[in-house]
């Protein structure tokens, strides 16, 4: 789960991690009254979406008058914002952060993350602030340092010495040596206390008066460890997440759009993403992937369905269920009512193989419905796409 | 001969009074696993298809010796089970739950680290060796005993590749899910490493996905140390980068992880890489001639 930068900040001051004085705002009124309470000699004024880039795509708005942050807030409120996470379509800004701004020295950048390699939280840090860290490590791997914490031990004294000195932080600023390994052990006790999956500060900056500031803010955390933190539940933002998404997961399905137009829904993550691949290769798109779970039941076949119709630019729904323990007849049946329930009116292939899958082929064809069951993969694939082109 | 386990292996269940406990503990011995144990705290005494319930993994092994654990408890606590099973001296552990906070996974691999207990998964189907034993939640009558072996980070898209195995008169020696999750106890290298040194395995098929460089750094040991052909298939070809693809691990971040890479550098190790998940079996054929 992502948060908003404004959220990152709160949550990074709770745990005595510097960040410029701010405030969420959501309108002109309310960014006048912040402005004058602020009296800072730079206002900075961020649309406040789950996307990088909004530098570029126009979303900070910077100014030394106070008097014209309202105005700024005004143009950034409700616009849509287009940056290179966003895709096209680009999301629309409902809130924004409104901070001092400050006298920049030097840009670093800071991250930790699990390392899947070694299993442990690792810092990654660079000189290069400000910029894409992955361009960096393309382009000049050797100033992407990497600083593995043990998670017997925790943050420990000689990790903070190993980035610092590597760093170059003592030649650059050595009155901000002592706070950055504050600075480090604070974000260690962030990252295992709340369960997050990423932390990190890009830019992280020296400012002109010697201290170390977290310019930005991004957080992200594992969802499978949300049920242990309320608190982190709360600062989720459904206007960030995709309609069909949300709807998805209150059925317990795991769903992501995608810009073709071949419906998929599967029992399996890895067989899923194989049967997209599948339609492919066999010469269209796929709309969607869909994984209804390892067992599926007619509930959730019909609720994949449901969720796959609302996509108004699918053209044809391919089923492909391996019936291990579930048995392939009770996915077809699961399948000739959910197709009733539901009107299906599109080209339907259930590809259907595993315990029983002869029996389940044999229910829908006898079923009367547009529904054809085929055993093969490849062919089952094959055939989805011609009745879709065939529809064109 | 196989990897692992064999059907001498004796089987404890954690969490075997549960619905799917239960359901694949029974189903397991009815395979012809061992399953020689189950644990569930506070339900010792009972028993679950003629399997005695313990109240503590300690228990368990003190009693019926078993060396193998099979975990299903939620995912809140399956950290602290698999913790119990590596302190009661169990040497195996395969752990299907799914949804384990990723934090408790690192303090489990570090605690793990050094001791000769072996950890597959979590979030994964589990093992099986065909005709002599299955740990785990696969179809069992889709395998039949032949000459390649099989690793996985995924479930259904695994037993897609046996039954084609199967089908083909291939067969299989042991397969293994080796999880979906960001941090897994057993990766490829190891099992590559043993899939090349058992008797009866003639090929391995690896199945990997996309997310994190785990098929990429197995590319590099394939390539100086198994001798035995590799065939593989990489889902996600078609996946969005930035997305989690249903598996935790499923993520493609900054640009690294995609399936082209994952193919390239098993196609330059000299690994049979399929693109399409309906060819792993003919493949395999191939290669064995």
């Amino acid at each position: 789960m992502d948060i908003h930068e404004f959220q990152a900040k709160q949550l990074f001051a709770q745990f005595g991690i510097p960040v410029p004085k701010g405030k969420e705002i959501k309108n002109a009124r309310a960014a006048e009254k912040w402005a004058a309470t602020l009296g800072t000699s730079v206002y900075v004024v961020k649309a406040q979406i789950h996307a990088g880039g909004r530098g570029k795509a126009g979303g900070v708005k910077i100014t030394k008058n106070s008097e014209e942050v309202p105005g700024l807030a005004e143009e950034l409120i409700g616009k849509t914002l287009v940056t290179h996470q966003t895709g096209p379509k680009g999301r629309k800004v409902r809130r924004l952060l409104i901070e001092e701004g400050a006298g920049i020295a030097k840009e670093l950048y800071l991250s930790l993350l699990v390392d899947r390699d070694s299993g442990c939280p690792t810092f990654i840090a660079s000189t290069e602030g400000g910029m894409d860290i992955e361009e960096v490590a393309e382009q000049t791997p050797e100033k992407v340092l990497r600083e593995s914490i043990d998670p017997a031990v925790g943050f420990q004294a000689h990790n903070g010495r190993n980035l610092a000195f590597a760093l170059g932080l003592p030649d650059l600023e050595p009155a901000v040596v002592k706070p950055f390994f504050q600075m480090l052990d604070n974000l260690y006790r962030l990252f295992m206390e709340k369960n997050a999956s990423m932390l990190e500060i890009n830019p992280l900056v020296i400012t002109t008066d010697k201290r170390l500031v977290a310019l930005d803010g991004k957080v992200s955390f594992d969802d499978s460890a949300l049920y242990k933190h309320p608190d982190v539940e709360k600062l989720r933002d459904l206007h960030e997440e995709d309609p069909m998404e949300i709807e998805a997961g209150k059925h317990n399905l795991n769903y992501v759009k995608l810009d073709g137009d071949i419906g998929c829904m599967v029992n399996g993550a890895g067989l899923a993403m194989a049967t997209m691949d599948v339609i492919k290769l066999a010469g269209s798109e796929p709309a969607n992937f869909l994984d209804v779970g390892g067992g599926a039941t007619k509930e959730t076949v019909a609720a994949g369905f449901r969720i796959l119709l609302k996509d108004k630019k699918v053209k044809g729904i391919f089923i492909n269920i391996f019936g291990g323990i579930v048995r392939c007849e009770r996915i077809a049946h699961g399948v000739i009512e959910a197709a009733k329930e539901v009107g299906i009116k599109l080209p339907v292939v259930v590809r259907l193989q595993g315990t029983n899958a002869e029996e389940g082929r044999k229910l829908l064809a006898e079923s009367g419905l547009k529904v054809e069951g085929v055993a093969d993969l490849w062919e089952a694939a094959q055939r989805i796409v011609a009745l879709r082109k065939k529809k064109k | 001969m196989s990897i692992l386990v064999n059907k001498n292996t004796r089987v404890v269940v954690q969490g075997i009074t549960g619905k799917e406990g239960s359901f694949h503990a029974t189903q397991c011995k009815a395979y012809g696993t061992q399953v020689v144990a189950g644990v569930t705290p506070g339900k010792a005494g009972q028993e679950v298809e003629g399997i005695p319930v313990f109240n503590t993994v300690r228990d368990a092994v003190k009693k019926t010796e078993a060396t193998t654990s099979l975990i299903f408890v939620p995912p809140q606590f399956a950290a602290d089970a698999i913790l119990e099973a590596a302190e009661a001296g169990i040497w195996l552990i395969i752990c299907i739950s799914e949804g384990i906070p990723v934090n408790d996974m690192v303090k489990v691999k570090r605690a793990l680290h050094g001791r000769a207990t072996r950890l597959i998964g979590p979030n994964c189907p589990g093992i099986i060796t065909a005709d002599e034993c299955k740990i785990g939640i696969m179809p069992g009558f889709i395998h039949k005993k032949g000459r390649v072996g099989v690793i996985s980070r995924s479930g259904t898209l695994t037993y897609e590749a046996v039954n084609q195995l199967t089908q083909l008169g291939l067969g299989e020696t042991t397969c293994v899910g080796i999880g979906g999750d960001p941090i897994i106890g057993t990766g490829y290298i190891d099992l590559l490493h043993m899939f090349e040194e058992d008797d009866e395995t003639e090929a391995v098929v690896m199945i990997g996905e996309i997310g994190g460089d785990a098929e990429e750094k197995a590319a590099a040991f394939i390539e100086k140390e198994m001798s035995k052909p590799v065939v593989s298939f990489i889902a996600g070809i078609t996946a969005p980068p930035g997305r989690k693809m249903g598996h935790a691990g499923a993520i493609i971040t900054g640009g690294k992880g995609t399936a082209a890479d994952k193919m390239a550098a098993l196609t330059a190790a000299g690994v049979t890489v399929v693109k399409n998940p309906a060819e792993i079996g003919t493949a395999v054929q191939s290669v064995l001639g």
